[in-house]
């Protein structure tokens, strides 16, 4: 049987060291993808390399990239928000309100954050409470969300935003780096340390894998849930201060469709759909990626809708690309 | 009604299955004879499931041969299994609720009309004779699933076998939780199966059913046959000696302790449809043995205390003070933790590596104030209770389902020794486990008693429980049948008469 | 008992007529016959999709393709049309179904064969279909003049009262019903979605069928962009955009569970038919068409509160009633 021997077996920590690990990674796997179309883009295209060219680059994904720091977070716990652009609609369509009722620039800012708090609130309710599927309860938040703007102003739009607030979507911190792209940044970095961390992180990977054993191993999987579906509506929110800033003007209409390119940048930066697993550096990168491939393909003058095939494509082949390796590689053995 | 030397319907020889660090069968061998029942005897952990597995085509096993009448056959595939007329009623149906009756009996073989469309109509009616024929009229082939009783959902899947004319039915359990008149019915049913050729495995534990219904009788134990014949040559006492009896020096002998004070009380706990009037009380030092069969509701005792489920009625003082146990991490808070049966599912994150497993519920204690994880921590904690445990990993980075049953068990209570709790309760700990780590287990389970910790230990093995249990309470249908100290005059025959509610023989 | 099921369907229909002649009650002449068969024929194109829809999401998977699907054989067949105005129509009909099902069948092999979640497979599919147009077409679009008359005319012929595209839609609805009770197809797909495991038991392949039911939904979704081309007279880039997600609501009102194994015809079609009502009655009440987004979005969460509180299970039976002594 055992060597019953007085010393005791010593486990080793691990047996291959981090950094071999971050090497044969997927956010490795992306960051080579990302630093490839850098360099074909700065082929192609003469504009591209110049730092007010690439600073434009950076305006049409950060706004989406914020929301799916949350959003990656919420698929790693094994739920899904599909109404996260209507939030964007609905807070916007609540500043232009508040707008016309006067209310000054820092006002705006924390009506348009709090009706994202809210409204992610209401989806964590609907969820965690009632027990319902976030899938179809989040196709129906998206309709009644958006809806609601709609209602409020038809076909019209609220403009007028005082200037202060312009600062936020179109404003710059330092000479190229818009305020935009500064504030992804540090929530990228916030979020990073929150999913991989600290002990909540853990707790939404654990439930992501398996959350029967979360719940019998003491964690409280359904208030972790509501966290996160709180936090995918405030990073709405902020995304919709951003947007209504850039664009100066609010409109029933915005963002019409983001909540599909938001899902494509977390699942493309490598969070399993089915939860459980993913990294924040992934996400970041797919970000890049996707941010990349638009804007230079732009200078191209590729139409946008052009562009999205360019999106679809990659998203499936890079989660076929490693399952067909595994599966040539079981046919050899 | 049995023929002078009748030739087996389906014979099992030599079969071997082998898991990662577990022998589930080892050189097993079954025959079954047409109009007769054979019954299946042995304990949770004894090899029947996986027998059973075999039988009906989920495993293959890794040696052995399967003849049916007399001529060699493979199993590859459930669907083969029922093409070959074997089919399984299971506790758990294994049918489709949101059906009907009907479809359900014929999914897969449905009567087609001239245009190769379902017939409904041909369906409904064969579903109807058929019922009628094994006198379960009073179910309606249109009736779905979903809305019938166990009992007849049982009777469902008999006539889905009788269907294919199935010739080979095995029955799993399938009297738990029949009521008294639904088992007489499903008696007569077997009767009228007896009759019609069929020949039937029944499992059990229940030696009344067994002595009204079988034929013969085959035991197993610990993965091997050990024993077989007419039912009619022998007794219950024999049969329970050979699923009980086995060599002394494979149970770790429980070190004598002094017994503290009260730890745990718990008194008038209900929880309807699971368990009702449970009272019994836990010691510092103590090792409280749960004794019962397969659903007798000692699981789900656990679990309410444990705060998965909330109990309807009832109070539990913990330390002398009433405690309220709302969720898993109330019940950790308190002190109380929880090695669950299902230890895949409920008992380690297979995905995870080991030290996030074990760190788990103790993520407060390893991480910063403000709940910023330190791994090096982390990694200390785990390391110290793996060493403790003797786990066998090749390191703590390892993800928990690559480790054998016995080390996966060692990581779950790891996990909860981290959180120095003072009850611990764990549930048919040494299930599906090889035996070095069982006595690994046993032994430790002891030393956790001598440090003052109160251990429930709910098991269906009896040597576990009479080798280890200071007291034992035995429950039955979800109430307690009796309780005992567990002192020399203590028979094991107790024991599982209590649980199958058989009054004591005369000495 | 199979009432329950049943049941779900009749307080759909209720709710859908109690909603008509509540609209009738303010706006008389809104339940006249011609004005249903207006409702119902603006609704045809929905109910047929539904039907795709359901398809998939029995077996637990999703379709989000389908609008990208539907515009892109739509502007196929709209630009042969253009083309070659001498290709009968009916011909472009079976292409368009055709050109619907390869799209589809692209989706269900990546599902089958690779193993990847449907909804990843179709979230990339619905732009990859949709930047196809682009490509073919290069941005401009069909109008109402480059399409021959029959082409045009083909959905909108009376026949016994309705547009002859409401009796596709009604032809497909019962064609549909018969695959759907009585071919094994219909049946495997039920059965995939209530218990994978008793279907493997049963012998049913269920990855095979997974694949057909996204032939299926694709099939639809491509005959379907022949039907909307030349009822909006209209082929480009922006057809049916968004619209994915409006077919998924009308199943979920329809109480197809999103779990799958649960879900009928009738269901998917009333479905289509609550939005359909819906859309028309509005305007009619004077109630701004603004408003239609935020009840159809109340509709759905509310049908997703009634779907779950259908699918509760019972708790464990270990205490026995009452002895039956006999």
């Amino acid at each position: 049987m055992t060597d019953t021997s007085a010393e005791t077996r010593h486990i080793p920590d691990r047996l291959d060291t981090p950094l071999r690990a971050a090497i044969f990674s997927w956010p490795a796997l992306l960051l080579l993808v990302a630093i490839a179309l850098f360099v074909v883009n700065s082929f192609m295209s003469p504009y591209f390399l110049s730092p007010w060219s690439l600073s434009d680059a950076t305006f049409n994904f950060t706004e989406k990239a914020i929301i799916a720091l949350a959003m990656a977070l919420l698929i790693i716990s094994g739920e899904i928000d599909l109404s996260v652009a209507s939030i964007i609609a609905l807070a916007s369509t609540m500043m232009g309100l508040a707008l016309q009722f006067g209310v000054g620039m820092p006002g705006l800012v924390a009506i348009g954050v709090m009706t994202g708090l809210f409204c992610g609130m209401f989806n964590g309710f609907l969820v965690t409470r009632l027990g319902l599927p976030s899938i179809v309860v989040t196709i129906g938040t998206m309709s009644f969300f958006r809806g609601i703007s709609f209602i409020v102003l038809g076909d019209q739009a609220f403009k007028g935003y005082p200037a202060s607030f312009a600062f936020f979507g179109q404003g710059y911190v330092w000479w190229v780096v818009s305020f935009e792209f500064v504030l992804f940044l540090v929530c990228a970095v916030i979020y990073y340390v929150l999913l991989h961390r600290t002990n909540f992180g853990r707790h939404v990977f654990v439930i992501g894998n398996n959350k029967v054993a979360a719940q019998f191993s003491g964690v409280r999987v359904e208030r972790v849930k509501f966290i996160l579906f709180c936090l995918t509506g405030t990073m709405s929110g902020i995304a919709s201060v951003l947007l209504t800033s850039r664009l100066a003007s609010t409109r029933p209409s915005i963002a019409l469709g983001w909540e599909l390119e938001v899902v494509t940048m977390v699942v493309l930066g490598g969070v399993s759909i089915l939860g459980g697993s993913g990294s924040i550096q992934g996400v970041v990168l797919a970000a890049f990626i996707m941010g990349l491939v638009t804007f230079g393909l732009g200078l191209l003058n590729v139409p946008g809708i052009v562009m999205s095939i360019f999106i679809g494509a990659l998203l499936i082949f890079v989660i076929a690309l490693p399952i067909v390796f595994r599966m040539i590689r079981e046919r050899r053995t | 009604m049995t023929l002078p030397m009748p030739q087996p319907k389906i014979t099992l020889s030599g079969i071997t299955k082998t898991f990662p660090g577990v022998r589930a069968l080892h050189q097993v061998g079954l025959e079954l004879f047409p109009g007769e029942v054979t019954a299946l005897i042995g304990e949770n952990g004894a090899g029947k499931s996986t027998l059973v597995k075999t039988m009906t085509g989920i495993y293959q096993p890794d040696e052995g041969e399967i003849h049916i009448d007399g001529k060699p056959v493979d199993l590859p595939s459930p669907h083969a299994a029922f093409k070959l007329g074997i089919t399984a009623i299971h506790q758990e149906t294994v049918l489709f609720d949101e059906m009907s009756v009907a479809e359900n009996i014929f999914l897969g073989h449905a009567p087609k009309t001239g245009f190769k469309t379902v017939d409904w109509r041909a369906m409904r009616d064969q579903a109807r004779k058929l019922l009628e024929e094994i006198g379960a009229d009073h179910i309606a082939p249109d009736e779905r699933l979903k809305d019938l009783s166990i009992a007849n959902k049982h009777l469902v899947a008999v006539v889905r076998a009788l269907s294919i004319d199935a010739d080979i039915v095995i029955m799993d359990e399938p009297t738990a939780a029949l009521s008294f008149k639904e088992i007489q019915d499903l008696f007569d049913l077997i009767e009228l199966l007896k009759k019609n050729g069929k020949a039937i495995l029944f499992i059990s534990h229940k030696f009344d059913e067994i002595y009204r219904i079988a034929d013969r009788y085959t035991v197993f134990r610990d993965g091997e046959m050990v024993g077989k014949g007419l039912i009619k040559d022998t007794n219950q006492d024999e049969i329970v000696r050979l699923m009980v009896g086995r060599s002394v020096d494979q149970v770790f002998p429980k070190r004598s302790v002094d017994i503290g004070e009260e730890i745990l009380r718990v008194a008038g706990y209900c929880l309807p449809t699971e368990f009702a009037d449970i009272d019994f009380t836990l010691h510092k030092g103590e090792i409280l043995g749960f004794y019962g069969l397969v659903g007798a509701g000692r699981s789900e005792v656990m679990q309410a205390l444990f705060g998965i489920t909330k109990p309807s009625k009832g109070a539990v003082k913990i330390a002398g003070e009433i405690a309220v146990v709302r969720s898993p991490a109330d019940a950790v808070a308190k002190g109380i933790v929880y090695v669950p049966e299902e230890r895949g599912k409920q008992g380690v994150v297979v995905d995870l590596p080991i030290v996030q497993n074990i760190s788990l519920p103790s993520l407060e204690r390893t991480s910063t104030r403000n709940g910023f994880l330190r791994l090096a921590e982390e990694f200390a904690l785990a390391r110290e209770y793996a060493e403790r445990l003797d786990l066998r990993a090749a390191s703590l980075s390892q993800t928990a389902g690559t480790l054998s049953g016995g080390n996966q068990q060692k990581v779950v209570i790891a996990k909860w020794l981290a959180t120095k709790p003072r009850v611990i309760i764990l549930d048919e700990p040494t299930k599906g486990i090889d035996i070095g780590s069982k006595a690994a287990v046993h032994a430790f389970m002891s030393e956790l008693a001598a440090n003052g910790l109160a251990v429930i230990m709910v098991s269906s093995e009896l040597p576990e429980i009479m080798g280890m249990s200071d007291r034992i309470v035995v429950m039955r249908e979800g109430r307690i049948a009796n309780e005992y100290d567990n002192n020399e005059d203590l028979k094991a025959e107790a024991l599982v008469r209590a649980a199958a509610g058989i009054s004591e023989e005369a000495a | 008992m199979n009432t329950l099921i049943r049941s779900r369907e009749f307080w759909l229909a209720l709710i859908v007529a109690a909603m008509i002649l509540a609209t009738n009650f303010r706006a008389p002449g809104f339940a006249s016959p011609s004005n249903l068969a207006n409702i119902f024929n603006d609704t045809a194109i929905l109910m047929i999709l539904a039907l795709g829809q359901m398809t998939v999401i029995l077996t637990r998977s999703i379709d989000l393709s389908m609008a990208s699907n539907l515009a892109l054989t739509g502007m196929i067949v709209a630009l042969i049309n253009a083309a070659y105005p001498a290709i009968p129509v009916p011909v472009l009909m079976a292409l368009a179904a055709l050109c619907g099902l390869a799209l589809g069948a692209f989706n269900g092999a990546l599902v089958w064969l690779l193993g990847i979640p449907a909804i990843v497979v179709t979230l990339g599919t619905l732009t990859i279909f949709r930047g196809v147009i682009f490509l073919i077409a290069g941005g401009q679009w069909v109008n109402a003049d480059a399409m021959s008359t029959s082409f045009v005319q083909l959905t909108r012929i009376q026949f016994l009262g309705l547009p002859i595209l409401s009796w596709y839609a009604i032809v497909i609805a019962a064609c549909f019903f018969l695959m759907m009770t009585r071919t094994a197809l219909g049946r495997s797909i039920y059965a995939i979605g209530i218990n994978p495991t008793a279907s493997v038991y049963a012998g049913i392949d269920v990855g095979r069928t997974t694949f057909m039911a996204f032939c299926i939904s694709g099939m639809l979704a491509g005959f379907c962009g022949y039907l909307w081309v030349s009822r909006y007279v209209i082929g480009s880039v922006e057809v049916a955009k968004g619209y994915e997600l409006t077919i998924v609501a009308a199943c979920v009102i329809g109480g197809i569970s999103i779990a799958g194994g649960v879900g009928s015809v009738a269901g998917a079609l009333l479905g289509a038919l609550f939005l359909g009502v819906i859309n028309v009655a509005l305007p009619v009440i004077n109630i701004s068409p603004f408003w239609q987004m935020a009840i159809s979005g109340g509709a759905i969460i509310l049908a997703v509160i009634l779907n779950a509180r259908g699918e509760k299970r019972g708790g464990r039976l270990i205490l026995r009633q009452a002895e039956n002594a006999s």
